[in-house]
């Protein structure tokens, strides 16, 4: 088969499966978007903005488990997408990002739309590519997709020059079934002695705690791990990143932990004498003041990344390798093993937890008739019954949605947790609405993170993607606010938004349905209303307290058992 | 603690900005760094001198060894190695200086590349702290020019750094 550059761009999106393209056209991919136009196996999302293509790529890959994929133009349209780029980075996103570039003559010439794609985002991708020959186009895509998707994910950058995808000029294709790098070798199985090193420790803890990251929603654990932690009867938390790995339903689980988690994870992390951490990479918002993380406890670190193991906090354990292998194994040699954790030693300490769990720090004033935040996720939680598919963008209505929408499933929370991108939450939603259309999408935002891809809205009408949004409009950006309440006295420079749109009109322009919600009472009926318009985006604004804040909290600086309680709350210590 | 750290990368376009680019976005230090062809057209030998605690420099050839383009890395200061730096020196060179500075050229195992009635160039080679220990026993005023290839190394014995 003879194909031009362009066509082979396209061919080998086919034979690598890709089911939608999120992309914007411009010059220096025309030749690409002419050859997309002849065809109908790879469906296009016309974004109204790059940054757009490249979260909503990222929401069908973290919600489906499939890279996802984007192609913009060279110069504005690749720094367009490094926002995006940069998220999917820092959360360890499979994505392929096919950019334009100029024709290779001109590079360096400053050339019209020209910019240094592969510099720029060197530092926030996995690895990246400039193709120079066409002949090597269709491998160099590959390797993309290879990179992408092993290991510890990521993405990866293809800058594309122009006359590689010239139309006049056939060469034969051959899409390679596999690629080998000389240089890359992730590791899947995890060292079997360090294995059962970590299954003695565990068996041998008295206050053990059980620790998890998004790696092992990345690496598809869930069930093993589920599985694993249900024998041993140990107390677990999720990070931000990894709610949905173990049920929040489940007994064992004491909510997430970290900055703004719950009273009960943060204590039993300061107290535990043994830890087990999967897939999670000791983040500053989970940790604390790191001299005094986990002060009493040997660590075990299992992560396909060894650069993630010491990284902040040395470990005693380290095991590389994917973590449902690894589980895998861990199941299996304490099957094979009488011995079982110390039953008296978990009573005890299953106490001390559970008069951490009586403060009850995530108790919020119910009484008035302003609609307080953390109802509407509650509310949100129970009309979906716990099965929606929840985005979010970044701030207050983020942690909100955290600690108050049960995940129970992976892949359903789907949030910017380590870039803490503000407007990730629309157009990521639309990529997890194309990838489970019959499913329940909301996203959870605010009135100044819903406006950083507004425009959105326009591609969530074209492709038809009926998204829940929920708003939780306090007329702040409230968690700027907060911190200003807590650490400047109060001083809110900038973080009022004077002139917020009326979002229902918005939405109507937008060829969406608005409601604008005032009332606590009303909370459920809108919510209620909203799901059952199933084939309509649904704009619910609600006016929610100005002055709520998201609480516990750990301030920066301070260690897990120095948290700020919600006023009025007491603290256990002073109880026991 | 100083390490020398020995790479075989990839000899593509860009190479040499994902190391140095990794060092600075990461706040490593990088004492020198030196970059040349190997008798393997499709590879690069980079010699990477750095210093932090222990803890950094696991750091850093983990970070190093999950950059794509690194194929292969041995911190050589960790077993028996030769080290070798290039150093060329212009000195001014008049009146008495001449014999004294000849003198210490010989003690240092050095030579004299040019001469010209006022100047010397002189070549030395030898470990970093060699080279430290040259310039210090030169007179400052008389050195006008110094330039420094950055260290190379390599393992001792059969061990090497090969594919």
């Amino acid at each position: 088969m003879e194909l031009s550059g362009a066509e082979i761009v396209v061919q080998c999106l086919k034979d690598e499966g890709v089911e939608y393209l999120f992309g914007y056209p411009g010059g220096a991919v025309l030749h690409i978007y002419d050859a997309l136009f002849k065809q109908e196996d790879v469906k296009h999302i016309l974004v109204r903005h790059e940054q757009g293509a490249t979260h909503a790529a990222d929401g069908y890959a973290r919600s489906t488990g499939k890279p996802g994929v984007v192609l913009v133009t060279s110069g504005p349209g690749s720094t367009n997408a490094v926002t995006g780029i940069a998220t999917a980075h820092m959360d360890s996103i499979p994505m392929v990002i096919l950019t334009g570039q100029v024709p290779l003559p001109v590079i360096g010439s400053d050339a019209f739309q020209e910019c240094d794609t592969v510099g720029i985002t060197r530092p926030c991708v996995k690895h990246n590519f400039l193709v120079k020959d066409v002949r090597k186009l269709a491998e160099t895509i590959k390797k993309a997709f290879y990179i992408a998707t092993t290991g510890r994910p990521g993405p990866v950058v293809v800058d594309i020059p122009k006359d590689i995808t010239d139309p006049k000029v056939k060469i034969p294709y051959e899409y390679p079934r596999s690629v080998t790098l000389r240089s890359y070798h992730p590791s899947v199985k995890g060292h079997r002695w360090q294995i059962k090193k970590a299954v003695e420790l565990l068996l041998s803890a008295k206050r053990p705690m059980v620790y998890v990251g998004g790696g092992v929603i990345l690496g598809n654990g869930s069930d093993e791990l589920t599985e694993l932690v249900s024998m041993l009867g140990f107390p677990i938390t999720n990070t931000l990143m990894a709610l949905g790995a173990f049920p929040a339903t489940n007994r064992q689980f004491l909510g997430m932990l970290g900055m703004h988690g719950t009273y009960e994870a943060n204590m039993a992390m300061h107290e535990c004498d043994v830890l087990f951490a999967v897939g999670a990479r000791f983040d500053d918002r989970v940790t604390g003041r790191i001299p005094e993380f986990c002060p009493y406890a040997k660590i075990i670190h299992v992560d396909v990344d060894p650069a993630s193991i010491s990284k902040t906090v040395r470990v005693d354990v380290p095991i590389v390798g994917e973590v449902a292998p690894v589980l895998a194994d861990m199941i299996e040699i304490l099957k094979a093993n009488d011995q079982r954790p110390d039953s008296e030693a978990l009573r005890a300490w299953w106490e001390k937890i559970a008069r951490w769990q009586s403060v009850d720090c995530l108790r919020y004033d119910r009484s008035g008739t302003v609609i307080k935040p953390q109802y509407v996720i509650e509310q949100l939680y129970e009309i979906t019954l716990g099965d929606a598919f929840v985005t979010s963008d970044v701030g207050q209505h983020q942690m909100w949605a955290a600690q108050f929408y049960k995940f129970d499933k992976p892949r359903r929370w789907i949030n910017s947790g380590g870039l803490g991108t503000m407007g990730f939450g629309l157009p990521a939603a639309i990529g997890v609405k194309l990838g489970h259309p019959s499913a329940t999408v909301a996203c959870v935002t605010g009135e100044a993170s819903i406006q950083m891809c507004i425009q959105e809205l326009a591609t969530a009408l074209q492709y038809r993607t009926p998204i829940k949004i929920v708003n939780l409009n306090n007329g702040y950006m409230g968690m700027v606010r907060q911190w200003q309440e807590f650490s400047y006295e109060s001083r809110y420079s900038h973080s009022y938004l004077e002139t917020i749109p009326d979002f229902v009109k918005l939405a109507e322009a937008f060829g969406h349905v608005g409601m604008r919600i005032e009332r606590s009472a009303d909370v459920r009926g809108a919510l209620e209303e909203a799901l059952s318009l199933k084939d309509r985006t649904v704009f619910m604004d609600f006016l929610t307290d100005p002055t709520e804040n998201v609480y516990p909290m750990i301030e920066a600086g301070k260690a897990h058992h120095e948290m700020r309680l919600a006023p009025g709350m007491t603290d256990a210590r002073e109880l026991a | 603690m100083r390490h020398i750290i020995s790479i075989l990368i990839e000899n593509e376009s860009g190479a040499l900005s994902r190391v140095s680019g990794l060092f600075s976005a990461r706040g490593y230090n990088i004492e020198s760094l030196t970059v040349a062809p190997t008798q393997d057209p499709s590879l690069s030998r980079m010699t990477l001198v750095t210093s932090g605690s222990d803890e950094i420099i696991e750091q850093i050839t983990k970070q190093l060894n999950k950059l794509i383009d690194i194929v292969k890395l041995i911190d050589i200061s960790e077993s028996s190695h030769i080290e070798r730096e290039l150093m060329m020196v212009k000195v001014r060179a008049v009146d008495g200086a001449r014999e004294e500075i000849k003198r210490l050229t010989d003690i240092f195992r050095s030579k004299i590349v040019d001469v010209t009635p006022a100047t010397y160039v002189i070549e030395v080679t030898g470990a970093k702290s060699k080279l430290d220990a040259f310039l210090q026993a030169l007179e400052e005023e008389t050195i006008i020019e110094v330039v420094r290839s950055g260290t190379t190394g390599i393992l001792r014995g059969e061990r090497g750094l090969t594919l």
